[in-house]
């Protein structure tokens, strides 16, 4: 498996999913090697050989590619040679799986996402095995809906070209995968993320205390609306806010805790100023451990508000924690959940409604966590690691008898 | 016909910064001002005690120095409540080596908020309560009684004169800007709009800001100023005219024109060939009202201040976050004040330093290198997001303690 990022060394998502998809289908009987571009220890995983493509560490193999396309051809002041972008790293990287391919045979490549594609399409010609593209963000969405760096959507275009499948982690990404990148239909199947509650249940207690303030508001009446996310353009948090404003004009007791941080924070603060609603909104700049996840606890409604957004597990994450929620048309996460509102990432009023509806019905919030309650746990990993090995065994080449 | 004489005065004032309070600590820790990281620009008591050392205490040897060799050098001094209280508790030797300089009769306090706020702006009654307990803490350790009074930022209108002239002050000062002057000159005592008995005393920015602003600028086409520049400028100023206000922060003196820069020589030569000339001397705020009658009256209905090149107050409330912010603060007082908590309300007198504001502004362009150096901040959003957090800390203490009825006020 060709990835960027394995927990606890990942920026983001990315490094979740590649995590648990290789738990699961290792107890599945899979026998995995698993490339990652920088050197570090990764204690809790036993279940695959992880292999290190350079000797940097997580922090200098520019992780945020993965997720940001500023990011993916700026340079950095530091001297690590051949090493100092993102392409450097890169074609270390595909050089690293060039000679490892030759030590060992296999079944399938299986690369994840643009920053590995290079490399998969280099292990794919020399060893003739099969190659499956995971696509788990486009360049479409990173560039917040616009075409984004040509570099990149360039090495996506080939990567999804040669290979054998692809897989995307939504119908919304598999239609931008064959609309924008003009690829055959049928190459292209959902296989969507899950989450593995599994990994929620560490003897975690919900603290009032983290955000006392907003536990005040809410035993006063007020409903908490929320989002946890990196602060870009991609996120749409601008229209999240406008619709807070436009809410609040119909029902005050609202307020809005935005967990994260990023680019688009100064942005954001000004904007909700110039509505005249700071007051509502609650910045906790990045959170990690025990505030990350109050944060899901304090919160009423989670609101996903991408204006692209293959997945979004963090959906998946504020159900377990009781929210009701709300995700945008142009997020993955919503094919798989029922009981929830869906709005166009634009369409502000129409959020704006959603909210009130919430806050101002009791019984339409607690119907709505009852019965996401039954919804987002429905697929598991273990079932998405099954048919990821009957895409394996469709892909694989009959003349080629390679154990895994 | 009386000597003509400069009125040196200076603004002296530090406000208590608030840490970076987060969301985290809202409604749990109640402690705004007391930054632990002692390397922190956060940390109030390093930054008093850094200035202390290369401002507070060398400028007032300088002018003890000048009061004890020069019997016609006098200065006038505003001293801030904020400021005092951390001299007192950081900086003791800071406040005896004021009270030195007073006791030499030479030496005037000026009058002004104690929280160097912009209350006049929000709150008369709570302007008011600032006004007396400057007052009374300035009666408490120099045991003078102000006669002129001065407005946080030189923040000054007509009302405020007209307001200033009820109480009793027999002087105010203000910006000598242009665009009010117009053909008048700044060198002369005038009588603000609508006023019986009082004076205004304007500030000639030009000279003032070769000091304050331009004198170890090395881009400035003056540079360097030498005393001789100097003191041939303040004459052609000053012929035919009685006076030259000099009004700036006492911090020009070894923190914004650090020592190296020559500023203390400089200005103790000047001190010595000014007062050389046997026509020339240096006036108190009240002396100088005293020995000049108005030559004329001056209206400014809108707010004028010392500030940037609109001299305005835009730099404390243009912006939105500005609005807000202070929006918030002034619609606690009456919660507030009601509780009789002294320490709940010293805290929030004391988020109404206007230096908070200032830390928020966003007018980066013609200003901003002034700005960015003023603050101890990442940037103004910071500076407004724990702001917001320290009021919403207060209305939780609000609720918490006195039960004032919810969050929501």
């Amino acid at each position: 498996m060709l990835g960027w990022e394995l927990p606890p060394h990942n920026s983001g998502g990315l490094g979740v999913a590649c995590y648990h998809l290789s738990k699961a289908m290792a107890i599945q009987g899979a026998s995995i090697d698993f490339v990652v571009p920088y050197a570090a220890e990764h204690e809790s995983i036993d279940f695959m050989d992880i292999h290190s493509a350079t000797d940097l560490s997580p922090l200098e193999r520019y992780g945020m590619g993965a997720y940001d396309s500023k990011f993916a051809l700026e340079h950095a002041d530091e001297d690590f040679g051949d090493l100092k972008d993102i392409r450097g790293v890169q074609r270390q990287y595909t050089r690293f799986v060039e000679g490892f391919v030759k030590k060992k045979s296999f079944d399938a490549i299986h690369a994840h996402d643009w920053l590995t594609m290079e490399a998969g399409i280099r292990a794919k010609q020399l060893t003739d095995a099969p190659l499956v593209v995971h696509v788990h963000a486009t360049e479409y969405d990173r560039a917040g809906g616009n075409y984004g760096n040509p570099i990149v959507h360039e090495i996506e275009y080939q990567g999804l070209m040669v290979a054998d499948r692809i897989l995307a982690v939504s119908e919304i990404t598999r239609q931008i995968i064959i609309d924008k990148y003009d690829i055959p239909a049928d190459k292209v199947e959902v296989m969507h993320n899950a989450i593995d509650t599994a990994s929620f249940d560490d003897g975690y207690e919900y603290d009032r205390r983290t955000y006392r303030y907003l536990e005040e508001l809410r035993n006063e009446g007020f409903t908490v609306i929320s989002t946890i996310t990196r602060f870009t353009i991609q996120k749409g948090l601008e229209y999240l806010i406008r619709a807070t404003a436009k809410a609040s004009e119909k029902y005050d007791r609202i307020v809005l805790l935005l967990a994260g941080d990023g680019e688009q924070r100064d942005e954001l603060i000004e904007l909700a100023s110039e509505l005249g609603i700071s007051d509502k909104v609650f910045f906790t700049g990045f959170v990690r451990g025990k505030q990350w996840r109050d944060a899901y606890s304090v919160s009423d409604v989670f609101v996903l508000s991408s204006v692209s957004e293959p997945f979004g597990l963090t959906a998946l994450e504020a159900a377990h924690h009781d929210n009701a929620v709300i995700v945008t048309k142009q997020s993955g996460v919503g094919e798989v959940l029922h009981s929830i509102f869906k709005y166009d990432f634009w369409d502000i009023d129409r959020l704006a409604d959603q909210i009130v509806g919430i806050a101002t019905s009791e019984a339409l919030q607690s119907s709505l966590k009852q019965n996401i309650a039954q919804e987002y746990a429905r697929v598991s990993w273990n079932d998405i690691a099954k048919r990821c090995m009957d895409v394996y065994k469709s892909t694989a080449r009959p003349k080629l008898q390679v154990a895994a | 016909m009386s000597t003509r004489g400069i009125t040196l005065y200076l603004h002296v004032h530090q406000p208590l910064r608030v840490r970076e309070y987060s969301v985290f600590d809202t409604a749990l820790d109640h402690n705004y001002y007391v930054e632990p990281d002692t390397q922190s620009d956060r940390n109030n008591e390093k930054i008093f005690r850094k200035v202390a050392d290369k401002s507070y205490l060398p400028m007032n040897a300088l002018l003890q120095k000048l009061l004890d060799t020069q019997p016609d050098f006098k200065v006038s001094l505003s001293i801030t409540g904020t400021f005092l209280e951390q001299a007192e508790q950081w900086a003791p030797d800071v406040i005896a080596s004021f009270q030195k300089m007073v006791k030499t009769g030479r030496v005037e306090i000026v009058a002004e908020t104690y929280y160097h706020s912009l209350a006049f702006f929000y709150s008369l009654p709570e302007f008011e309560r600032q006004v007396e307990q400057h007052r009374l803490k300035i009666k408490e350790l120099f045991n003078v009684e102000p006669q002129v009074f001065r407005n946080t930022e030189l923040a000054y209108n007509d009302n405020l004169a007209q307001w200033a002239d009820k109480q009793g002050y027999t002087g105010i000062l203000a910006e000598g800007w242009d665009l009010i002057l117009d053909w008048r000159s700044p060198n002369y005592v005038y009588q603000p709009e609508g006023t019986e008995n009082i004076s205004l005393l304007m500030k000639n920015y030009r000279l003032s800001d070769d000091l304050a602003f331009r004198f170890s600028n090395k881009e400035w086409q003056e540079w360097p100023l030498t005393v001789d520049k100097y003191t041939e400028w303040a004459t052609a100023s000053i012929a035919d005219q009685p006076l030259i206000n000099l009004f700036m922060d006492y911090e020009t003196f070894g923190e914004h024109q650090w020592e190296a820069t020559g500023i203390f020589d400089f200005f103790e030569d000047f001190v010595g060939r000014w007062l050389a000339n046997p026509d020339n001397t240096f006036y108190t705020a009240s002396g100088a009202i005293e020995a000049n009658k108005p030559v004329g009256t001056i209206s400014m209905p809108s707010t004028v201040t010392w500030a940037d090149a609109e001299r305005d107050l835009t730099a404390w409330t243009g912006n939105a976050m500005q609005q807000e912010a202070l929006g918030y603060l002034y619609a606690l007082e009456k919660d507030i004040l009601r509780t009789n908590d002294q320490a709940l309300i010293d805290d929030w007198r004391r988020l109404q330093t206007s230096d908070h504001a200032y830390y928020m502004c966003t007018k980066w362009f013609t200003d901003g290198d002034v700005h960015a150096y003023f603050s101890p901040y990442d940037s103004p959003y910071d500076a407004f997001l724990y702001y917001l957090n320290v009021i919403r800390d207060l209305r939780w203490r609000l609720h918490e303690t006195h039960k004032t009825g919810g969050l929501r006020g």
